[in-house]
């Protein structure tokens, strides 16, 4: 029979492997193991849930950098490694285009239902497009990354209109992604250019610490 | 001789090994979760609003990329070893003293009598009496529900076929927090009755024996 004193002292030793195999833990990053994971098992194949219209609401306009300098003359820029393209807005909204309200969600934790009608991102794609994508503000202070596979996804929207009025200025007038399958900061406003690329782009709030696959 | 990997079975004993480390690891891993649930909340506190004091003193304040890593880390050790425990208690046959048989309620409510002082006479002896039953069992489901809700918090488009279950996102965070909560009203109760019970109870849930 084990006495108690020796128990303990094993429970106590227990202990002190267990912090140190936690401290081991947090060493990995999360968020590059989560992705691996939902990538793997889902990726972003799925529709996200829409919703009738009557219950859209204007979001909270949270985040407004790269959202400061007047724009004048906006164009949006497209460049993929065969080479590089402007388009007008005009042009944006003689694409097809789809309507629809998509639960808006937060890193915070708020959600809002919200209507939006633009254009499937995938209709600017090129044909044989690279492993990722990178949208930027014109001013290039706010940036977003995506995997291609979320990018080309029907219900991710170039935007135009909210609620069935023209897109304001804090709400990333005139041209925002809508991407329903990632949190709210992957959606970003007042796009300037988007660049097919085959690495790994930068992300606003990747660099601040969040995950930058941020998916739903 | 300790043997982790076999299954200890032995008369004097009062809790397996495996349940005194199933024990023992969430106790760590349920406190790094509420520790992380708690700087998510801080980003947008819903349903209750803790005093200013109370964040900045618990270091809670602009830190909802650090709870997000955490919660979304401990979230696979914790439901890990919550899966191993019902397995084994499961399979071990422990299920048997856990689950609250037939008479269970109104013997629950006798405990709870015997507990508050009126009733005077001694409570059947028991392994677990029946009060300890629905707790225990009771935090097992709260466990399940915890995972639930908190996978359609996590993948919500994903695994959008929970929110049919949860009555869609924002009810499925209402019931992750309250959830939590409770698993705070359990642990105080929890350390009130393992004081009173006493030391050799104590003793019991470290090293096996009583």
């Amino acid at each position: 029979m084990s006495n108690p004193r020796r128990s303990f002292l094993k429970f106590g030793l227990g202990g002190v492997a267990l912090g140190f195999g936690l401290r081991q833990a947090l060493s990995i990053n999360p968020h590059e193991w989560n992705e691996a994971v939902t990538r793997r098992l889902f990726g972003a194949r799925r529709l996200t849930p829409t919703f009738p219209a009557s219950q859209a609401k204007d979001p909270r306009a949270n985040g407004d950098v790269g959202l400061e300098e007047e724009v004048q003359d906006w164009q949006l820029r497209i460049e993929d490694p065969s080479g590089q393209r402007q388009l007008t807005l005009a042009q944006l909204q003689a694409l097809p285009t789809n309507s629809m309200t998509t639960e808006l969600m937060c890193v915070e934790g708020w959600s809002q239902v919200v209507s939006w009608k633009g254009t499937p991102l995938r209709n600017i794609a090129p044909a044989q497009a690279p492993e990722y994508v990178s949208l930027k503000t014109p001013d290039e202070l706010y940036y977003v990354g995506l995997d291609l596979e979320s990018a080309l996804h029907p219900q991710t929207l170039l935007a135009w209109e909210m609620n069935g009025q023209p897109l304001t200025p804090e709400h990333g007038a005139p041209l925002r992604l809508v991407i329903p399958v990632k949190y709210g900061i992957k959606n970003i406003k007042r796009i300037g250019t988007i660049q097919f690329t085959p690495h790994r782009p930068k992300d606003y709030w990747n660099d601040r610490g969040y995950d930058w696959y941020a998916a739903l | 001789m300790w043997r982790p990997w076999s299954f200890p079975f032995q008369m004097m004993q009062k809790h397996p090994l495996a349940i005194r480390w199933f024990h023992w690891l969430n106790f760590p891993l349920l406190s790094l979760m509420i520790w992380s649930g708690l700087l998510i909340y801080w980003a947008n506190d819903a349903f209750f609003a803790f005093p200013d004091w109370f964040y900045k003193r618990a270091n809670l304040e602009f830190r909802l990329s650090d709870g997000m890593q955490y919660h979304f880390l401990f979230m696979w050790l914790f439901a890990i070893n919550g899966v191993a425990y019902v397995t084994y208690t499961a399979l071990s046959g422990e299920w048997r003293a856990l689950i609250p048989g037939r008479g269970a309620f109104a013997q629950a409510f006798q405990v709870v009598l015997h507990d508050l002082g009126i009733r005077k006479e001694p409570l059947p002896v028991a392994k677990y009496n029946a009060a300890q039953q629905f707790a225990y069992t009771g935090v097992v489901l709260m466990g399940l529900g915890s995972l639930v809700t908190g996978l359609a918090i996590y993948r919500p488009v994903q695994l959008g076929f929970l929110h049919a279950l949860v009555g869609g996102y924002q009810n499925a965070r209402t019931i992750h927090f309250l959830l939590t909560v409770s698993y705070v009203g359990f642990f105080l109760v929890h350390i009130a009755q393992v004081v009173r019970a006493g030391w050799s109870n104590f003793q019991a849930m470290v090293t096996g024996h009583e």
